[in-house]
């Protein structure tokens, strides 16, 4: 329902044009919770920015809910943002006015009669579980509630998309967490399409159903969240995929040990979906004869399955070393054996 | 107590000056508000990475801002003489000063209007463009409102100097409280009624000082 055709922006600066967004084609479906990860300047929010208008693309074709935002008149562009919510990284909300008045603002700007607005602004209100809050200005609320009353003001219109712009980033991670579910429960509810732009995984790990990895512009990998956790094939996915499957330390612990053991080996095993669930170290203890060493493991929820990380370390002969990592590998899991870094 | 302290002041004339100086003061006050709220939205809107930006238009309307910005007000007086007399119809009085006092103070507020909008958050504007609002409400319910604090100060800036331009077109003719203190205090050797015409005039300052910084505390929700 919405499509990106070869998209392009190119920004001219004083020091020569710079390509924001190169040649991006993406197709979202109705209903999902779409993400695009990248670093900062890799160009995401140029993308975002196109989903409604406010940036136009060089050259390409942008296609919302049938209608070609490259192509229609202004006042059209303007109807059709009615039908588009968008939340900010800093949530953007008038201080000269307060919560209740902050959530009307765009059901003003849509001409919806006064009585109407009350009863609408009151059920966006409940939404967001902002109750007891409707006075209150936005300098005495706190970054979550601010994005609360972004979300209720993005979504007073009965949007049939909602684009997210770094939501999360300047939020601490417990109120990320419950902004997150916030959303998650507005998706599944209101069978709303989100697409969200975020420089963490952990965002996209919790609440998306298929993700776009963009680095200068483009975008280098894409796919559901799932197999994009599996099988990164970008370094830069893979960086992104070990924000959330390790710990930043892990690589120094395992350095050390391979200088401590030399004679052991140590493996990684990546487990996805059924296979997380499996007893496969269990199986892999009886059968062996090589000693093995938890180091260090961990399990991460994704929308459509479990995805984990363990580290073992295995001590024995070289055959029965050998013997474990066959075994290992027979198993539905991926196995690394890691050498010094 | 106050005969003995001002044993030259008449208070019928006294009150009567402190009006003219009232009258200047308030009616140009008002028609800079609007030419400077005009202004100075133009100049915001028209300039560069805004809703409208012109390059054109925005440097002339800076140009010409800048110019009656920086005549000296006396000069200004002066030089307006054949245009005071076109449209007020006679160069004496207080409503000859008026255009004089508006013309030499709306650009100086439409700076200040300037740079109170673009004080203005830019994802604000974003935000309501998002939500499909036009240009004119965006106007209307963001770029005022948000700036309000910023114009209402500006205007209290505004309107202490204007006290002071008063003064002195009072000197050369328009009446006030500047024409009290020299007229009849100065020239006359009546050192009392200068001094009472200061007076006057720095109450009258406070007060327009007191009265803006307490709008701005009560709209400031910030």
């Amino acid at each position: 329902m919405i499509t990106v055709q070869n998209v392009t922006k190119i920004f001219q600066t004083k020091t020569g044009p710079v390509t924001a967004v190169d040649n991006v084609s993406l197709e979202i479906q109705e209903g999902e919770i779409f993400g695009v990860i990248g670093y900062s300047g890799a160009g995401k929010s140029t993308l975002i920015r196109m989903f409604n208008g406010l940036e136009k693309p060089t050259t390409g074709r942008i296609n919302v809910f049938g209608k070609d935002l490259t192509k229609i008149k202004e006042s059209e562009l303007r109807k059709t943002r009615q039908e588009i919510g968008m939340i900010f990284q800093h949530f953007n909300l008038l201080w000269s006015r307060n919560v209740r008045e902050n959530i009307s603002f765009p059901l003003e700007v849509a001409k919806v009669p006064k009585e109407e607005r009350k009863k609408r602004v009151d059920e966006l209100i409940r939404l967001v579980g902002l109750e007891g809050k409707e006075e209150n200005y936005p300098s005495q609320l706190s970054g979550g509630q601010k994005q609360r009353v972004g979300i209720a003001r993005a979504l007073a219109n009965n949007p049939k998309l909602l684009l997210c712009d770094e939501a999360t980033s300047a939020l601490d991670p417990e109120t990320t967490d419950s902004i997150l579910d916030l959303l998650m429960e507005i998706n599944q509810k209101l069978g709303l399409t989100i697409i969200m732009i975020t420089h963490e995984m952990h965002v996209i790990r919790k609440i998306c159903h298929r993700v776009a990895v963009m680095e200068d512009g483009k975008i280098v990998e894409s796919g559901p969240v799932l197999e994009v956790f599996k099988s990164p094939k970008q370094p830069i996915t893979k960086r992104f995929v070990r924000q959330v499957t390790e710990k930043e330390d892990t690589q120094e612990a395992i350095n050390q040990l391979l200088e401590k053991y030399p004679s052991g080996k140590i493996v990684r095993l990546s487990f996805i979906g059924e296979a997380a669930e499996q007893p496969i170290i269990s199986k892999l203890i009886k059968q062996s004869q090589a000693t093995i060493n938890i180091i260090q493991g961990n399990i991460s929820q994704t929308r459509l399955g479990a995805y984990g990380n363990l580290y073992l370390h295995i001590k024995g002969k070289e055959e029965e070393i050998c013997e474990a990592i066959r075994f290992l590998k027979g198993e539905q899991v991926e196995v690394e054996v890691i050498e010094h870094a | 107590m106050l005969n003995w302290l001002f044993p030259n002041v008449v208070w019928e004339r006294a009150w009567e000056k402190t009006n003219e100086t009232l009258y200047m003061t308030g009616v140009s006050l008002i028609f800079i508000f609007l030419i400077g709220l005009g202004l100075g939205l133009l100049l915001f809107l028209t300039s560069k990475g805004n809703l409208w930006e012109n390059r054109l238009i925005n440097t002339l309307i800076a140009s010409v801002v800048n110019i009656f910005r920086s005549i000296p007000f006396v000069i200004l007086i002066v030089l307006l003489l054949p245009f005071t007399k076109l449209i007020i119809g006679k160069i004496i009085g207080e409503e000859a000063a008026l255009p004089a006092l508006i013309i030499g103070t709306a650009p100086f507020y439409a700076r200040m209007v300037e740079i109170g909008l673009r004080e203005i958050d830019k994802g604000v504007i974003e935000a309501a463009k998002a939500m499909g609002a036009k240009t004119s409400t965006i106007i209307w319910k963001v770029l005022l409102p948000e700036s309000m604090p910023a114009i209402i100060s500006g205007l209290t800036v505004t309107a202490i100097a204007l006290v002071g331009y008063t003064a002195i077109a009072g000197v050369i003719g328009a009446g006030g409280l500047g024409d009290y203190a020299y007229l009849d205090g100065f020239s006359r050797n009546k050192n009392d009624v200068t001094f009472f015409a200061t007076i006057s005039i720095l109450m009258i300052v406070f007060i327009i000082q007191a009265l803006g910084d307490y709008i701005v505390k009560k709209i400031d929700k910030r």
